[in-house]
């Protein structure tokens, strides 16, 4: 082996967005291990201001094309919390359901198509349709499904239309639920199936940990996707207005993103992050499938996340059923929410697939956006990325440089970055 | 002769029209019959330096973009702008009415200057671009319907008339009649009405039909409650960039 290796990549792929690794081992010395963002910066912030309360849910949502559901849920969130604005107990369900069918969308997405091709080491899910053809064809099963959940209940796939400020400006009726109810029960053992082909193939993944905190919405009664206080597996929890004391937002040279910390240089959020905080209000079968990966709390892998977010989607699933029957038993009755918009400031937060998100809005007396902030989770991920490829490659650093390389991307991946989402 | 080889690129934007691809779930799997695709960050390892079609999701906002475009122009035989950010600017055209330095410090403070930006604009604007597939996200079925045209080396058909059109197919009430107002009259078709169909209304996000009727929108809008500068916001929102320069 060579005195000096170096790894660079430009752009990697099978992640969303654009980021940059650089690393060098000299004399059996990491001289230099960076992970950069170098993806254009659209200033969403700045662009919110000056939209009316009922257009900021529509251009918040394109700061992601995959967790549009989540920024249009956070961001009605922020708006109503803002002006005072109570939503009934059915507009709370469909939004979890709806919560639920982007997660389904996104960690199939990430799993199915993404992270499997790096188990069978090849270079996309192409080449796996021939090879593997029934196990791909059941992740797009499981994908179509997710996707047209959204349509159901937000409208489109992507970009939803029918969350609206106070409630839902259409209803899904009863015989749509029923419908989709059917299609889940199949999701669900189609659902274990996958966890047990992926977990099957999952020999390559590195033996690598690193303590780090964990921070993810919990609640005392469910595992928190929509409501809750924000939990810390090192520091109790924190009211959601408090996010700003808890995410610490910085600059960067190497990032168009933002960094954060809180108790140490960097913390996690996530779908294992979420697992760490909320593991005792698991579905059955979700509690199956991550003894299936031997996946128990506080679990420091972050290629874990993998896992997590496997059991995340049976969860998903399984919970979707229970909210369906309850939606079901006492019938959804389209409503027309009536509120006066006024001045107001308030956060809205709700867990996407990638972890924690914050949305904070300023509102002056006649409804328009004055002040903006966007806390996203693969931006509260970056410091912790970078401090995981320190070690791994620490760890790893006497192995040739393309098994080093592959294992690099293959922690980026675990991470599931939306990576444009992250400085929007 | 191997099959037609494409790519996908993308610059500022939420990568929710290269989704659309994705989300073509079964079919994706039909497409791959008749394309090989050669570079594709988001879903695949591996790139291809040259191809037949590239498609290019986003707008450009920084000078130093443009070098990255231009050699994508110059490796595509045919190069088609892929979204609204590609095709109008899109959403990201919102900061071009802002002041520049007050937009980088109020999102990055005092460390503003690190981050390089400027006027946000479609791809047009820095090179040729032979087609266009609008929409945020674009439709899965036009954009099949646009590739299928170009493998067959036709010109691919852009609807010329408004949203209002595929609004009457769909049956949907007028918006305007449940007291909501529209930028249906006079943004291009092509998707269906579905903002409409899911209760809202048309945001103009496929941009103004070739031969709009501008002061008609405007007194229409006007006559259901929006100010003047409200008005000029709705236009705004998705087609700022024709304001600015062609």
């Amino acid at each position: 082996m060579s005195a000096t290796t170096s790894i660079r990549m430009d752009h990697l792929t099978r992640v969303e967005g654009h980021g940059r690794v650089d690393i060098r081992i000299c004399e059996g010395r990491v001289e230099h291990c960076q992970w950069q963002v170098v993806e254009a910066p659209r200033f969403f912030e700045a662009m919110l201001r000056g939209r009316k309360w009922y257009e900021v849910a529509h251009v918040a949502s394109r700061i992601c094309g995959i967790c549009s559901i989540g920024h249009t849920l956070a961001s009605l969130k922020a708006t109503e919390a803002a002006m005072g604005i109570k939503v009934s107990e059915q507009v709370v369900n469909l939004r979890k359901l709806l919560l639920h069918a982007e997660n389904i969308q996104s960690h199939i997405l990430h799993l199915g198509y993404l992270v499997l091709p790096d188990l069978f080491k090849v270079p996309s899910v192409i080449p796996l349709a021939s090879t593997h053809t029934q196990q791909v064809l059941l992740a797009i099963r499981i994908h179509r499904l997710g996707n047209e959940m959204s349509t159901l209940l937000g409208g489109r796939t992507t970009h939803p239309q029918s969350a609206v400020v106070g409630g839902f400006a259409r209803w899904p009726t009863p015989s749509d639920l029923s419908n989709l109810r059917s299609r889940l029960e199949a999701a669900l053992s189609e659902g274990i199936a996958l966890a047990q082909f992926i977990g099957e193939h999952s020999a390559n993944v590195p033996a690598f940990q690193r303590e780090t905190e964990y921070i993810a919405l919990a609640d005392p009664h469910e595992y928190a996707f929509y409501d809750g206080r924000i939990g810390s597996t090192e520091a109790g929890t924190f009211g959601v207005d408090e996010y700003r004391q808890v995410c610490n937002e910085y600059c960067v040279p190497q990032s168009t993103a933002k960094y954060t910390r809180h108790r140490r240089d960097s913390y996690m959020v996530g779908a294992l992050a979420r697992l760490n905080l909320n593991y005792p209000h698991l579905g059955p079968n979700a509690r199956n499938v991550a003894a299936m990966f031997g996946l128990r709390p506080i679990s420091h892998s972050p290629f874990m996340n993998n896992a997590a977010q496997m059991v995340e989607l049976v969860h998903c699933v399984e919970d979707s059923i229970q909210r369906i029957d309850e939606l079901l038993k006492n019938g959804v009755k389209p409503e027309k929410a009536s509120f006066a918009v006024s001045a107001g400031r308030a956060t809205g937060c709700v867990e996407v697939p990638r972890g924690i998100l914050f949305h904070e809005y300023e509102y002056n007396p006649s409804g328009e956006c004055v002040w903006a902030n966007c806390v996203i989770p693969t931006n509260q991920n970056h410091a912790n990325i970078q401090k995981d490829m320190e070690a791994l490659v620490d760890q790893f650093k006497d192995r040739p440089a393309d098994e080093i390389e592959f294992m690099v991307e293959m922690l980026v991946r675990a991470y599931d970055p939306c990576i444009s989402c992250s400085t929007h | 002769m191997g099959k037609p080889t494409v790519a996908f690129f993308d610059f500022a934007g939420c990568e929710g029209d290269q989704l659309q691809v994705i989300n073509l779930e079964e079919d994706l799997l039909h497409v791959l019959e008749m394309v090989e695709i050669v570079s594709f960050r988001e879903a695949m390892k591996g790139h291809a330096d040259t191809y037949d079609i590239a498609f290019v999701e986003g707008s450009v906002t920084r000078r130093s973009d443009e070098a990255r475009l231009k050699e994508i122009r110059q490796h595509a035989k045919i190069l088609v702008a892929f979204g609204s950010c590609a095709t109008l600017g899109g959403i990201n055209l919102l900061k071009n009415f802002q002041e520049p330095e007050n937009v980088r410090r109020f999102v990055y403070g005092e460390h503003f200057f690190q981050y390089e930006t400027y006027s946000a604009r479609p791809l047009k604007a820095v090179v040729a671009v032979d087609a266009e597939i609008h929409g945020c996200p674009v439709s899965r079925r036009e954009f099949k319907a646009v590739l299928t045209s170009l493998l067959l080396g036709k010109k691919p058909d852009v609807p010329n008339y408004p949203v209002c059109v595929e609004c009457k197919m769909a049956e949907n009430v007028c918006v305007f009649d449940q007291g909501m107002t529209c930028m249906g009259p006079v943004t291009r078709a092509g998707c269906e009405a579905c903002c409409v169909t899911a209760g809202s209304f048309c945001w103009g996000c496929r941009g103004l039909v070739d031969d709009p009727n501008a002061d008609a929108q405007r007194e229409i809008l006007s006559r259901n409650g929006l100010s003047l500068p409200d008005i000029l916001k709705r236009f705004r929102l998705y087609m700022g960039f024709s304001e600015v320069s062609k």
